[in-house]
């Protein structure tokens, strides 16, 4: 099963029924489902500390939100993760491209990889490194977690987990 | 009119409607004025007030009224094409134009100046965008109430501010009496 799949079959299990995007290749395909599904709500932002702004909404108004972004973008959410998420105790599944890993052919993605999980350190945001395409399995118990905890939680996708897409 | 004399016009329409209050003296004024369970207080995170109202009114049925600011929404522009493209019949987006920037000291904002954030809105994509002074705040919240359409209202008001103390509130206890507004 395609590791797309298996992220998709996650979130439903999980009644995951508001995502917020920014696209970055590696999560294309996974976009792509998120668009087709029936039971989510499906709101591109324009940038990702805006998309939190809408997830903290919608939490508000009893859905379950997810954000999809690129690793990058931890350098533009870190108020609104402080302030916002964490600060009012409200649960957001960050389902993170992890550019600039091995395989990373922009030698750029690579500055924003190496701050990256010490970024989320620093925050102590949950994090779980998907690497392996079976790591995916993981990520229905993670969701739970997420929920239960009413926490940002992080997981870095690699370019060597999308091979399994 | 200054901020604070709109919305003290305005605490008879909104008070019993879910409002989310931008950072800074838009929230501190409404918890002095009238504090309500149905108030989100942002404690933080300037320009997100209105990205979170767009959240909350898609997310349910219930009018939703985003009480921000007009530096807040130059921060976050994008908010503009968003709640264009995901129209939310129950939302109303009132943005206090003060031309400045009134928590930390009215600094002119560039929509006192060449920028109208009407215009910005509308070249955005929405759909119904009002622009009304102070005086009309009233009327123009009262009919986007009464009617079954997303609303942007661009208030434009005098630059100046009250005094009124900070918000100690505990940020848990704002979301926890608010979500129960919203369930009830």
């Amino acid at each position: 099963m395609s590791v797309n799949d298996v992220i998709m079959d996650a979130l439903v299990e999980n009644k995951v029924d508001f995502v917020t995007t920014v696209p970055c290749k590696q999560l294309a395909g996974v976009i792509e489902k998120i668009d087709e599904a029936p039971d989510i709500y499906h709101i591109p932002a324009n940038r990702e500390d805006e998309g939190m702004g809408l997830c903290a909404g919608a939490y508000l108004g009893g859905k379950r939100p997810a954000i999809i972004m690129q690793n990058t973008a931890i350098g533009v959410t870190i108020n609104s993760l402080a302030t916002l998420i964490q600060f009012y105790r409200m649960p957001l599944p960050m389902l993170i491209s992890y550019r600039g890993e091995v395989g990373e052919p922009v030698a750029c993605q690579v500055e924003m990889a190496v701050h990256t999980k010490a970024l989320l350190n620093q925050l102590s945001i949950p994090t779980y490194h998907f690497h392996k395409p079976d790591d995916a399995d993981e990520l229905t118990d993670i969701l739970s977690y997420c929920y239960m905890s009413k926490k940002p939680v992080a997981v870095l996708m690699d370019a060597t987990f999308w091979k399994g897409a | 009119m200054i901020r604070s004399d709109v919305l003290k016009t305005l605490i008879p329409l909104i008070s019993d409607q879910l409002l989310v209050t931008n950072i800074g003296l838009p929230s501190q004024e409404m918890h002095l004025l009238d504090d309500q369970p149905s108030n989100f207080y942002m404690l933080g995170t300037m320009g997100l007030a209105s990205s979170i109202g767009l959240g909350l009114a898609l997310a349910q049925e219930k009018k939703v009224i985003a009480l921000d600011g007009d530096g807040s929404v130059l921060m976050n522009f994008g908010t503009l094409p968003t709640i264009a493209n995901n129209v939310a019949s129950n939302f109303i987006l009132l943005i206090i134009d003060n031309g400045s920037y009134g928590s930390t000291g009215d600094q002119p904002t560039y929509s006192g100046m060449k920028t109208s954030l009407s215009d910005v809105a509308r070249a955005c994509g929405c759909d119904h965008v009002v622009e009304c002074q102070a005086e009309d705040a009233f009327d123009t919240v009262k009919s986007a109430l009464d009617g079954d359409q997303m609303t942007i209202i661009v208030c434009k008001c005098e630059s100046g501010n009250i005094k009124v103390p900070v918000i100690d509130m505990d940020p848990v206890v704002i979301k926890d009496r608010f979500m129960k507004v919203v369930q009830s």
